[in-house]
């Protein structure tokens, strides 16, 4: 690069950048003596104050956590509230030896070595540096009188008062509520260190996780003195923390009991829905748990014994359970049908007891052994006439058939605020493709046609698609929370999330109507001369739309032990019913599922029934004013096509 | 009457000049013992911080033998050889900051680093530390000085992309210094003070303008909590709170080596790497702090005097640069642990522990010592 050769100006630039540098030596002798200022002010003017902080007293921010949020059901019954309680904490810092110092505190209370255990592994969850460890919760007063006599004993140990997260309704909310428990570490790496420090428990499951940013508040400080053991002498700055929102669900204390009983011990998931707010008022998971020994760290015996148990209490059968829907979906099959147009109200299919697909020999069963002989759309509902949807479900296809299920919500997270809900699966010819590398059988669609099959939902995606029977296709994801700071919601999550979650579009048919046939069949399955469930539908006090279902249990579950008489009974298929009452102004949305029930009909029904009459009935056991029908209704009156 | 520049130069003058194994070696002596000192303070300093912790000293020792060697090897470049590889530098810099951008690698919230997993890991932004300022006096030094309007605004932009890069990681400790050397130069090649007069004037509206318009709320309370970190006593206030403590509490001649108890004892998590200069004031006080300050005003005064002797533009230039880089380590540094600037991650230069910030530092003295070392070479030339 040839470059001009500027000797004229060489002693001009050099002379230049001596100017500069002379002036950037001013500069930095000046800034220099700005910085010796400041040492000189501190260490000289200031020594005296900074050496009282620091030779017997330090000034240490110690951050205060704020309360957390506490959970109401919809009536401000308290679900999840702050109990105080004095828990033992140990600073590892001041404990110099602190196994030693587990050590005294074992033997002055008269623990065991498993509590022992426990300690140290609380221990070693590191925190902050001389951030207190909480080790033992809910002190009793002659615990707090032996740690007091053995206070010499114990270095860094005090006993502090603690709001801890209780449960009042015990196992009524384990599995939709959730709980709280200790902060692990993985945990740990995540969380805001800022917010967090001093807060020693975080929500692990249901609602408690999900809304745990609201629930958690933020924290406080304040600027302490302490002396050279740790002990605070004076309080210099305060800045309170800001609380956690209070929550209040959707859920009703009274219909969850309600649903509880109904189940009667069974095993088995009920949920409840308001068609018209998406709110769920009850999600019962039955056996259930006491969450309250998990806050403070549940013992290993009682855990394994839980884990363990033959019934799952820990497993969230509303969110996590998969099941083939069976007949349940029946009603929506046959809107779809209608809509597809392969359909029409009065198309009929003759029913000998089976079916065959042409030029197949392969006889698809009806239940009905010795068939319903011809058979429309409703009667087929009310009958849950197989033959008829093997017939609807081979005109559809599966394309069509995948498309219109998963509308109603079928293979895919429903809920708008639910933790760790399971997908489900609502098979097509590409995941067939995917899965297994093979092609999508014409039998297979049939099966489809009953919800049997490939097909797994969930007790909730049942519910949300008999909702969305109920409420014409309008889709609303159920959700537990009704509101918080006066926000749905809806409001309080962030629009990308929700955007996220793809909502289905609401469902609308070529004609309005076609919801009133599929509606109407299954008020007859309650109320009809040879409704399924008639039995149940005959002793209600309000018309039901209601489906039974059948899930076929095809082995045991893994890690089941081999028990003659439990297996055989476990062998059994698990009752389903779907329902909305009223039928002709759907108050409530009901889905059960009775593990190894076998029949909807007649376990699963009686379940939906309790549990629509404790929502719609008042204590004199009639329809409540605001859910009776505005015009007395006749009983021929309602939607006959 | 200048008589040297009568006699004229035997080739026996030439021989003694060049005959000490210093010059020889391109070392600058003044700069080399004033490094050893420093890295002797280091490690001592370093041993209390860090409680006795034998690994790290040792790393740190290794760590000043590596960027020593790597400064000897510096100076014994020629700076018009430098000088021909800058522009591919910046070029090459600005290219792995882009790939940081999109495709780097995430710790602890900001992208820094490029990972070649197995090979190598390192963050772009420390190599533009050195070529930044080498870039705009390269660029200066093709033109006449004052830099005119034009040159001005071309520095300007090869400053910025750098800065808007390295800004966006987010490091906002490492822009504002990459920001700082490249104005060093400006300011070194005599940027005129209307000029100097006239940018701190417009920061102030264009401040006022984003904080109305621009910035969001979240945005404004990052800042506020920048300019006033005690408004955060548990994130970076707590580190202020109790560095301050620690520096008072040393008073004039300090509690001893070892026995600083604020700064062992406490919260102070960064005793050993940016608030080093804490401990230092608790152990030895504000003598111990001055002394201190006297040997970096010696490395800023042999760096200067390089500046001025320095017998290319480029050189001067860049010597200059490096030079007032290096006292703003120590200013920022210095201000931010005693509570005089806001919190932004700057090391105590030659004393906080890390390898990164020691090599970079000791490969710019080492440019500063090519600078001077090669100078008589090239005026027998």
């Amino acid at each position: 690069m040839p470059q001009p050769i500027r000797l004229k100006d060489h002693e001009k630039d050099a002379r230049l950048v001596r100017r500069r540098v002379v002036v950037g030596a001013v500069v930095v002798l000046l800034l220099t003596c700005v910085l010796i200022a400041r040492l000189y002010y501190l260490q000289v003017i200031q020594y005296e104050h900074h050496t009282t902080l620091a030779e017997n007293n330090r000034i240490h921010v110690q951050p205060i956590p704020p309360t957390r949020g506490l959970i109401f059901d919809r009536n401000g019954v308290i679900i999840a509230d702050n109990r105080p309680s004095f828990s033992l904490t140990v600073t590892r810092e001041r404990a110099g030896d602190w196994q030693q110092v587990l050590d005294v505190v074992v033997e002055a209370l008269e623990l065991t070595a498993e509590d022992r255990a426990l300690f140290e592994k609380r221990m070693r969850q590191g925190r902050r540096p001389f951030e207190p460890v909480p080790i033992l919760f809910e002190l009793s007063e002659e615990q707090i009188a032996r740690i007091a006599v053995n206070q010499f004993r114990l270095p860094g140990v005090d006993v502090v008062a603690q709001l801890v997260r209780h449960y009042p309704q015990k196992g009524h909310f384990a599995h939709s509520v959730g709980y709280v428990g200790r902060i692990n570490e993985k945990e740990l790496k995540e969380l805001d260190p800022v917010n967090y420090s001093g807060t020693h428990h975080i929500g692990k499951t249901g609602v408690e996780r999900f809304y745990e940013d609201l629930l958690h508040g933020e924290v406080g400080y304040e600027e302490v003195e302490t002396n050279a053991r740790g002990r605070v002498l004076r309080v210099l700055k305060r800045t309170d923390p800001k609380p956690g929102t209070d929550l209040t669900l959707s859920l009703d204390v009274k219909l969850q009991e309600a649903a509880e009983q109904a189940l009667g011990g069974r095993r088995g998931a009920v949920v409840a829905i308001e068609p018209s707010t998406g709110e769920v008022l009850a999600m019962v998971s039955q056996p259930s748990f006491d969450p309250n020994p998990f806050v403070t760290g549940i013992g290993f015996k009682a855990y394994a014994e839980l884990r363990d148990s033959i019934d799952r209490p820990l497993y969230n059968r509303v969110l996590r359970g998969l099941y083939p829907p069976g007949s349940t979906i029946k009603p929506m099959v046959a809107v779809a049908g209608l809509d597809a147009g392969v359909v029409t109200p009065q198309s009929r299919v003759f029913d000998p007891g089976f079916y065959q697909l042409p030029g197949h020999s392969h006889k698809y069963r009806n239940w009905n052994r010795t068939g319903d002989g011809s058979v429309n759309l409703e009667y087929a509902i009310m009958r849950s006439n197989d033959t008829y949807f093997y017939d609807l479900a081979h005109k559809m296809g599966v394309d069509r058939m995948h498309r219109y299920m998963s509308l109603f919500g079928l293979g895919q997270k429903v809920s708008l605020d639910m933790f760790e809900e399971a997908a489900g699966l609502m098979p097509s010819r590409e995941w067939k493709r995917a899965r297994y590398r093979q092609p999508w059988y014409p039998g297979e669609t049939l099966i489809l046609g009953i919800g049997q099959g490939y097909m797994q939902t969930t007790p909730l995606q049942l519910a949300q698609a008999v909702t969305l029977m109920a409420t014409r296709g309008k889709w609303i994801r159920p959700h537990l929370l009704r509101s918080a700071e006066g926000k749905t919601p809806q409001q309080l999550m962030a629009e990308e999330v929700i955007e996220a979650m793809e909502t289905p579009p609401d469902i609308v048919l070529r004609d309005p109507k076609f919801w009133d046939y599929g509606r109407f069949g299954m008020e007859q399955v309650m109320h009809g001369p040879r409704g399924t469930a008639r039995k149940v539908g005959d002793l209600a006090l309000y018309r039901i739309a209601g489906k039974s279902g059948t899930a076929q249990v095809v082995a045991i579950k893994q890690g089941e032990k081999y028990d003659r008489s439990k297996v055989q009974e476990r062998h059994r298929d698990h009752a389903l019913f779907v329902a909305f009452a009223p039928a002709a102004d759907p108050k409530i949305a009901v889905a059960v599922m009775v593990e190894n029930g076998e029949s909807g009909s007649g376990v699963a029904a009686p379940v939906v029934k309790q549990v629509i009459d404790a929502w719609l009935l008042g204590e004199d056991g009639q329809l409540k004013p605001e859910y009776r029908p505005p015009v007395p209704v006749v009983e021929e009156a309602s939607v006959s096509p | 009457m200048n008589s040297n520049f009568d006699r004229s130069i035997s080739d026996e003058d030439v021989f003694k000049r060049r005959a000490t194994l210093l010059q020889r070696l391109h070392i600058d002596g003044w700069l080399l013992l004033i490094l050893l000192a420093l890295a002797a303070g280091s490690l001592f300093v370093l041993y209390s911080a860090s409680g006795k912790n034998w690994d790290l000293l040792i790393k740190q020792g290794s760590s000043f033998a590596l960027g020593m060697v790597g400064m000897l090897v510096i100076a014994q470049f020629e700076p018009r050889f430098m000088a021909r590889w800058v522009p591919l530098a910046y070029i090459f810099g600005v290219g792995l900051l882009v790939a940081v951008e999109v495709m780097g690698h995430t710790a602890m919230g900001a992208t820094r680093w490029i990972n070649i997993p197995g090979v190598i890991r390192f963050q772009p932004s420390e190599f533009m530390k050195i070529i930044m300022p080498a870039t705009i006096a390269w660029y200066l030094a093709r033109h006449n000085l004052p830099p005119k309007l034009r040159h001005i605004a071309v520095s300007l932009v090869l400053i910025l992309v750098p800065f808007v890069l390295i800004l966006k990681q987010p490091d906002l400790g490492t822009s504002l210094l990459i920001l700082a050397s490249g104005a060093f130069v400006l300011f070194m090649a005599g940027l005129q003070w209307r000029w100097i007069i006239g940018a701190v004037a417009a920061v102030v509206p264009i401040a006022v303008a984003m904080w109305f318009f621009v910035l969001r709320e979240y945005q404004k309370q990052r800042v506020l909590t920048f300019l006033d970190p005690e408004s955060d006593p548990l994130g970076t206030g707590w580190n202020i709170i109790q560095s301050k403590a620690a520096i008072g509490s040393g008073g004039v001649l300090g509690k001893g080596w070892l026995l600083g108890t604020q700064s062992h004892l406490d919260f102070l998590p960064e005793s050993h790497t940016d608030f080093i200069i804490a401990v230092l004031s608790e152990e030895f006080g504000l003598v111990g702090v001055c002394i201190l300050l006297l040997v970096y005003l010696l490395l800023i005064g042999r760096g200067l005097f390089i500046t001025a002797q320095a017998q290319t533009l480029f050189g001067k230039l860049l010597a200059g640069s490096l030079t007032m880089t290096f006292f703003v380590y120590v200013f920022v540094n210095i201000g931010m642990v005693s509570g005089l600037l806001p919190v932004v991650g700057v090391p105590l230069p030659f004393i906080s522990y890390g390898g990164t910030h020691l090599v970079t530092l000791l490969s710019g003295f080492g440019i500063l010592m090519a600078i001077h070392t090669h100078r008589k070479w090239i005026a027998q030339v």
